[in-house]
Order: C-alpha cells, then structure tokens, then sequence
C-alpha cells in the first residue's frame, strides 16, 4: 500500500521497469564468482581458531607438497614483499595475513592457491600452526582497563587499546542547561554488533599479466576506483596498468567497501603462479571476519521542561571497532556522522564525546546501510524521546510533534553544525499517524491492556544526511569525496553514460538512463548505463552512504545539461539562428515565437557528426564530461510507525504493522525507491529482533553462520505499508536526496518503541537489541542481559 | 566417477567428480549453469534452490551423485518451458513487481515461486505464499514485491505455469 502525493515529476521519471532484469530473472547475472578465465586457479585462507593469540610457527611443508597445491603465502611470504600490512579506511594499519599474533577469531593467516577450491580447503588442513594463546579482549567496556592485554603492540609505544577520542557540540553550554531543566533522563543504550550479510559474500579474481604488467581484478566492491589508487599506493603497483572490475553485485550495504585481506592474497596469488587466482569466501568467512557494523554502547541524557519542550541532548558513547581500525568514513570524522544526534528537533544544546577501542574481535565499523553511523544517531535520540515521553508520561507521537523542526527553520543549523537542507517534518509525522490509524491504535490498545494482552506502538522520526562530499571536508585515505560523470552521444541520438559509482542492486541502470533521459528528452532505453570497470569509466569514490544519487546523480544530470547545451550551438546552427534564441521544450531546442522550428536531441547528434559547419565552442560532437562536488549533503526524513504484539508467556514477538512515510526530495523511480525502503524496512526489524554477533569470553565468535546469526525471511515481515511527502532538495540540480538507507536508520527504533511500549504493564523503560524471546522474557522477570556477549 | 542427469531438459554428463562434490558445484563448475547462487553452502538461504524430479531443494546441500539419473531444473531451464528466448511468466512477473535488486537471491526464488504455482491453483493465500518461500533469504527487497511477482503471475490469464 502506498500513499503518494502529486509533485509534478518529470516525464521521464517514474516506476519504469528495471534494465538490469532481463539478465538477472534468467539467472544470467555475472558475479564475482561466476568468472571463469583459462587456467584459473582457486584460493582459500587459513583464519585463526583464535581472538587473541601469539603465532611461534608456521610449517606449510605438508601442503605444498598436496599434489593439486601450486603456492602457500604466509605473512612471511608477504613481509617480503612488503605486503603484510596494508593501510585501513581509518588510516590504521590492517594485517594481510598475521605475522606476529593473532587478533581476532577468524584472521587471516595463511593463503593457499590449488587446482581447485576443493583442494585449496583441503590443503589448509596440512599446514601447521603453533599459537601462544593470549587473554583476549572481549567487553569493550573493560578495554581501557589498566590490565587490559594490548591489542596492537605491533604499534610502537602502544600501551593501550585506545583508538580515538572524538567530541561536538558544546559541553559547558549543554552543562548549564542540565542544571536548570526540570526535568532529565538517562539511559544506557546499546546498539549492539551487526553483520550486512549481503547474500553474495566476499571474493576477487585477479590476473596479473606478465608480458604486459597489467593487473586485473575482478571484485566484490562497492568503490572500484578506490581500490584501484589503493592498490597502486599499497602495492607499489602502477596505477594505469591496474583494471579492478566489479560485475553484479549481490548486495554490499556497506560490507564490500573496504579491502580485504583475501583480495590482496588473490593478487599476490596471481604474480606469484602467473595464473589468474579465484578467491571467493565461504558465508562463516563472511560472518566472521568481514566488516561489522555498529557495535556503539552509548549513554542517553536528555533535558526537557515539565510540558515536553526537549532543551538538551548529551551522549556519551564508548565505539568498539575490533582489533585494526578498518571503519569507513570521511577522514575528520572518526564517528561518522554521528553528530546528528540531535535528531530532528530544536535543541538549546548538544554535546557527544565518542571514544573508540581496539577489541579482539574482527575489523570493520561500516556502514551497513547506515550513512556512516547515522543508524546508532537516530536510534540512540529516537529511543532517548521514548525514555523522556515515558518519564512525563507522554504520548511518544504528540512528544515528538512538540519537537519537530518546522518547515520555516529550514535551511537549519542543528547544535552540533549540520544544515538540514530542507523539510516538512509535522505534515510527514501527522501523515504516518493518519496512515496508521494512530488513535484507533491507541484506543486498541487500552482495551487490550486491560485484556492483559501486551499490544506495542511504536513511533520513530528520523533525518540523516547523506551523500558525502563537499570534498573540501570529506575525503577517504585522502581522496576527496567527489564522483565523474561522461556522457557520449552516438551520432543516431544513442548515449552511453559512464559513472564512478557501482550498484549493488540500487537499479543505476535504470535510474541514471532515467536521469539522462529527463534532461535530453529521449527514452531512457536509448541510454546505456556504463559502470564498475575503472577502465571505462571516469574517477569516483562509488556508492554507500547513500551517495549514488545525491552525487552522482547530481553529476549526470549536470553532465546531460551540458550536452543539452553544446546541442543549442550545435542546433543554431542547423536553424540559422542564435543559441540566445532558441528554448527547450524538454525534448527540443526551437526558435522562440516560432515553435515549428525545432531540432531534437537525436536530429542535433546526428548534425554534430554531420558536414554541418560548426560553430565555435563545439569541436564535432556533443560528449561532456563532469565532476560533481556536491555543496553540502542531503537530508532525508522519515516518520514510522510500527505495532507489535508480545507473547507473555514466551517472550515472542509478533510485528503486525510498520508504516513508513519517506521523505528523500524527488523520487526518479518510485518502484525503485519503494525497494530500497521495503528493503531496509526488514533490515531493521532484523537488527531489532533478531541479528547480533556476540562474543563469548574467550573471543569466540558467536554469530558465524545462518544459523545463528538470524536473519529476517518472508514469515517475520509483515505487508510494508508506505506513504511519502516530498520536499525536495533545493541544492542538487534534480531535488533528490539518497534514500538507500532511510529504512534500516528509521525502523529499529520504532520497532524497538513498540516493544518496549508493549512491556509498559512490566514497567519496562528500556531493553537492548536484538528483542529476542530470551531477552524479552528476562526484562519482563526485570533482568534483561547484554546482548554483545553470551547469555549468562 | 561420472554422473549423468538430465539438466532443464537435456541429458548432461559430468566426469571426474569427486564423491563429496554438491549438485550446486557440478551445476555451476562442471555443466556451465551459474544461474544457481551459492550464498552460504549451509542449506540457509535457498540461493541454491533447485528442482530435483520435481521438489525443491538446496543443491549446495545434495551430493552430485544423488543426483544421477534424474531430473533437475535451474533457473536457466525455465525460459526453454516457455519457448526460446520467452521469459516464464513468473520470471515477467519479476521483473514487472520490481521483485529483483542485486538479484542474487533471483534464481533461487524464481524457481521455488515457480514451483509453488505449478502446485497451486489460481493466487495461493499470503500465508502460503510467505511459508513456500520462507527458505529462501533475501537481504534487498524485504520480500513483499516478491510477494507481489508470486501473485502477479499466478493471476496472470493465460498462465503458462
Ligand atoms: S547456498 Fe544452498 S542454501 Fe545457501
Ligand atoms: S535481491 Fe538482493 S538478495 Fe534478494
């Protein structure tokens, strides 16, 4: 169900049926591990049984002499090269494969390269490791312990496993309105330890050419370009002699940003066999050793008059990112985006102090669908009003309508310095009530409360801000945060757009062909959407974040102005006129006052190409090329509403509703849009209810399979219902904001409220994630338990 | 050993297989059929869902040589049921729903869904419609435009299913 309203969208905007389809429906997709090349070889990584632990010997004797084995690499192998380390996202340095110790259960240790991957996994059996186990770290809340053992002793002079210390916001001001609020709260909230599991887990194949020095690497990435000037910095490698390739990808929300161990053990693989090398990982693999996500124990305080006005928000929160420091974000901000903390509402002050620790657990802190730690943000400040309307006895809803930004504030300074671009914040949270039938649920829900029955509504208002750069404050290792848009024109009218950014199962294909087609006025199936192959396509920092339609959106449709310009030249000519005086009508250029003199795209591509004597400015074709630097970043809003029903005698959870009016500016295609918000719509209710990666006290990983770490499947999702309100965004060129992520940011914490607003008869304030039965069934007996370690 | 089935329709022979090789591997490795996906080679994600003599199963989870002899369907056997070069009703429904993303849970569903209507009459109950594809994990679409293909080419007149 869906509840539109008009905004006059583009013709060529709309629910157009996706390109990319045909191939995908046919089973004809090319992933990663579907690429077959002559005489490729497999790989597979020997991973420590350990989370902490000393490595005395190596002996890979017995399987190199495995008959189908063609090369062991150890760390040592790769110290010879310079390649045990390699830089993180967070300039920390990561081990390739371990040299000294061991870090986290699951770390790469050795890499064998077979015949085939049978034989590769056979033959990590044979090789001999002697470890020294150590104490692990494993409660980040005792890392900075004096006793603590030290993590990266690889460091020198580290004595501790302190990363970071990271404030914003205004501590005295916030200090002082504490002291005079009337009223105040705090709350101990965990978001704890999540995988992204994208179905497709991690691998590469690389094929290193000998004659030519070319590398190839065909991978599971979401920023192609990235990796490749990685390589060339880590590997010493030239970077106009390396192609990184990401074919279809199955899924990444964040999980394939990074670079992985395995890629630079298939890349090594390939120089040292002169094969090319398949690394592909298996799903514990993933699970275990591949970038988490979250893992933030925060501390909530809010300050509020008696009546509901919230005054100050205080956060404090202790970030725990694993043994190396991997997590992706821009440079200057080792917490993400995190200082949006303040939410949607008008605070006096606000003030956050966020301390990162090393832990032995695997690397990582991206984004799974988060737009850089806005997901830990929103459900810490959207839990935080829950605890408040709780402690004055307030409806959560009327609560936060007290608070909401209004539309005449927009553009707004928050406390901590982020300008929402633009919002309608009231009408968005009155049109979810509407949808949801709020005060029928309400009324419901008394009567069912003095049934004995535990009913829960839960509400959340989100705003994120997505869509990284302006380059001049974001960048990765040093790249700034900017994407490349080329648009070529085939003389019949036909284009082929190549962009930076790599889809995931975002739909650029169609969506960006629909971008180009509403600025040139043809159809979007004349548009070839060109990407993941840093060969043919231009520089670009590629797609998480949320930022493929912010930026490069941005920049193809810029890129398609331009090309609508060179056509005005190209067409004054054709009509004997001044470009000054011709209009376009959306699909042509004509003669002003005289609209039967018109040229078409298609009719002005074919003159550039033409004998037509060309007037200055265009040199015989109508190709552009752009670099789109975005202004500032997006700022999508959303208002959920989610009803669940608890079991008192299990502790089950049965979710019945959840509404989800988005905000994300102007929607190219709203089947696409409705995809990406059902999509994190489960994705949430899975991180509320169900998925965790918990550790036991050893550091043994407790998430490493299907099996245990659960996962949302068509029988816990309810029918997603769906209404939208659209402000669009007044700085990029088509109004749209990024969307990719809005779900999994906004429906944890209403799914969570509802919870907790089912148990109010328990006198329940709060709970951690995931609300599993055995959790909900100890807060009821009032001693809920940590969810980031095992159940005690 | 040598492992002959029939694959979409076609006689097809595998050699050299090892006893502990998967039907997912022969089919992908061997018989150059990659529709089928591995995503967790655990039976946890139905990514691998095959039809074997008519009953869905997790071919990452089947040996090879139990397959021997028999009739097995991948998702690249269901545009041959609707003639060359068609798209299955149920594949056309997929791509009209908007049920597919990064499309690597697809083939799975595709031939699960495929299964379900072969075996129901007119558009099966929402409850079991989520229950025949309970098996199969989907990380992009929270499902309901899946749900939507499922009943879209079940209402379909004409329905070649
Ligand atoms: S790959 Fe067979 S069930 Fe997951
Ligand atoms: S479409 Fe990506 S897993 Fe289903």
């Amino acid at each position: 169900m869906t509840a539109t309203e008009q905004h006059g969208a583009p013709a060529a905007f709309g629910p157009m049926r996706r390109k990319e389809d045909a191939r995908f429906v046919r089973g004809r997709g090319s992933y990663v591990d579907d690429i077959v090349l002559p005489g490729m070889l497999h790989g597979a990584v020997l991973r420590s049984p350990h989370a902490h632990a000393r490595i005395t010997s190596i002996d890979t004797a017995a399987a190199e002499a495995h008959p189908k084995v063609k090369a062991v690499i150890t760390g040592q192998t790769l110290a010879g090269l310079n390649l045990a380390w390699m830089p993180t996202l967070s300039n920390d340095t990561q081990a390739v494969l371990a040299t000294d110790k061991v870090r986290f259960q699951g770390q790469e240790v050795a890499f064998v390269v077979a015949e085939d991957r049978y034989s590769a996994r056979d033959a990590l059996e044979l090789i001999e490791v002697d470890y020294e186990a150590l104490p692990a770290v494993v409660d980040a809340r005792r890392a900075l312990d004096a006793d603590a053992p030290v993590i990266r002793d690889d460091v020198d002079g580290r004595t501790d496993n302190h990363i970071f210390d990271w404030e914003t916001g205004a501590a005295a001001r916030t200090e002082e309105v504490f002291r005079d609020a009337e009223v105040t709260v705090a709350e101990d909230i965990l978001y704890p330890r999540v995988h992204p599991a994208p179905l497709e887990t991690c691998g590469a194949v690389a094929d290193f050419d000998k004659v030519t020095g070319k590398l190839t690497v065909w991978e599971t990435t979401q920023a192609p370009h990235a990796h490749r000037t990685l390589y060339a910095i880590v590997a010493g490698l030239p970077e106009h002699k390396i192609r990184v390739i990401s074919p279809d990808i199955g899924g990444g929300f964040g999980g394939k940003v990074g670079i992985y161990p395995g890629y630079v053990c298939a890349v090594v693989g390939s120089i040292v066999t002169g094969k090319p090398v398949k690394w592909v990982e298996d799903r514990s693999e993933n699970l275990m050793s591949t970038a988490f996500a979250r893992d933030f124990h925060m501390r909530g305080e809010v300050a509020a008059s008696r009546d509901g006005r919230i005054r100050a928000v205080r956060v404090s929160v202790l970030a725990d990112h694993g043994a190396f420091n991997g997590t992706a974000q821009p440079t200057k901000y080792p917490a993400g985006f995190f200082g949006v903390f303040t939410g949607s509402y008008d605070l006096e002050a606000a003030d956050c102090k966020v301390t990162g620790v090393y832990t032995n657990k695997a690397p990582g802190g991206v984004a799974y669908a988060c737009s850089f730690r806005i997901t830990e943000a929103v459900y810490l400040v959207e839990r935080m009003v829950d605890v408040l309307a709780y402690r004055l006895g307030m409806d959560p809803a009327e609560l936060r309508m007290r608070n909401l930004l209004r539309p005449d504030q927009f553009p707004y300074s928050s406390q901590t310095g982020w300008v929402y671009d633009s919002g309608d914040y009231q009408r968005q949270l009155a049109l979810a009530m509407e949808l949801a039938g709020y005060q029928e649920l309400r009324a419901e829900q008394r009567e069912r409360r003095e049934r004995g029955e535990l009913m829960g509504i839960g509400v959340s208002f989100f705003t994120e801000a997505v869509g990284a750069g302006p380059r001049k404050h974001m960048d990765i290792l040093g790249l700034g945060m900017a994407d490349g848009a080329d648009l070529q024109m085939h003389p019949t009218g036909k284009a082929v757009l190549r962009i930076s950014v790599q889809t995931q199962g975002q739909g650029h294909e169609t969506t960006f062909a629909q971008i180009v087609a509403n600025e040139l006025g043809i159809p979007a199936d004349d548009v070839e959407v060109v990407h993941g192959d840093t060969d043919s396509t231009p520089f670009g920092l590629g797609t998480y974040g949320s930022r493929s339609t912010p930026v490069s959106g941005a920049a193809t449709a810029v890129v398609a102005r331009k090309v609508r310009e060179r056509a005005r030249i190209v067409a004054s000519a054709m009509l004997e006129v001044s470009p000054d005086d011709l209009e376009w009508d959306g699909a042509r250029w004509f003669v002003r006052g005289d609209p039967d003199q018109g040229k078409t795209i298609p009719e002005i591509a074919f003159a550039a190409h033409s004998s037509l004597e060309l007037p200055d400015g265009v040199e015989g074709h109508l190709d552009a090329q752009t670099v789109y630097n975005p202004p500032s970043l997006t700022y999508p809003s959303g208002a959920y509403i989610c009803v669940v029903e608890v079991d008192p005698g299990t502790g089950g959870v049965k979710l019945r509703r959840l509404v989800a009016v988005d905000d994300c500016g102007v929607r190219i295609n709203p089947m696409i849009v409705e995809g990406q918000v059902h999509g994190g719509l489960a994705d949430g209710v899975g991180m509320a209810l169900m998925q965790v990666i918990a550790f036991d006290s050893d550091g043994n990983c407790l998430g490493g399979s299907f099996m245990d770490y659960l996962l949302p499947t068509a029988m816990e999702c309810p029918s997603w219902e769906l209404g939208e309100t659209v402000t669009p965004s007044p700085h990029h060129p088509i109004g749209a904001k990024g969307v990719g992520e809005s779900a999994t940011v906004g429906s944890p914490p209403a799914v969570v409220n509802a919870v907790i607003d089912a148990l109010r008869p328990y006198g329940v304030r709060h709970a951690d994630m995931p609300l599993t039965p055995a959790q909900i069934w100890r807060t009821i007996q009032g001693r809920p338990f940590r969810t980031d370690l095992a159940i005690t | 050993m040598r492992v002959t089935m029939t694959v979409n329709g076609e006689t097809m022979t595998a050699d050299n297989v090892w006893e502990g090789e998967s039907l997912l591997f022969v089919l992908r490795e061997r018989l150059a059929l990659p529709g089928s996906k591995n995503a967790c080679e655990q039976g946890e994600c139905g990514s691998c869902t095959v039809l074997l003599d008519d009953v869905p199963v997790c071919a990452c989870l089947v040996a090879a040589g139990q397959a021997a002899g028999r009739q097995v369907l991948t998702v690249e056997g269901l545009r041959a049921l609707a003639g060359q070069e068609q798209l299955h009703p149920v594949q056309q429904a997929f791509i009209d729903a908007g049920a597919v993303q990064c499309g690597f849970c697809t083939p799975g569903l595709i031939v699960q869904a495929y299964h379900l209507l072969r075996h129901s009459r007119g558009v099966p109950a929402d409850p079991d419609i989520r229950e025949a594809l309970a098996g199969n994990l989907c990380r992009c679409t929270g499902y309901e435009k899946i749900l939507d293909a499922v009943r879209l080419a079940a209402g379909r007149p004409g329905d070649a299913v």
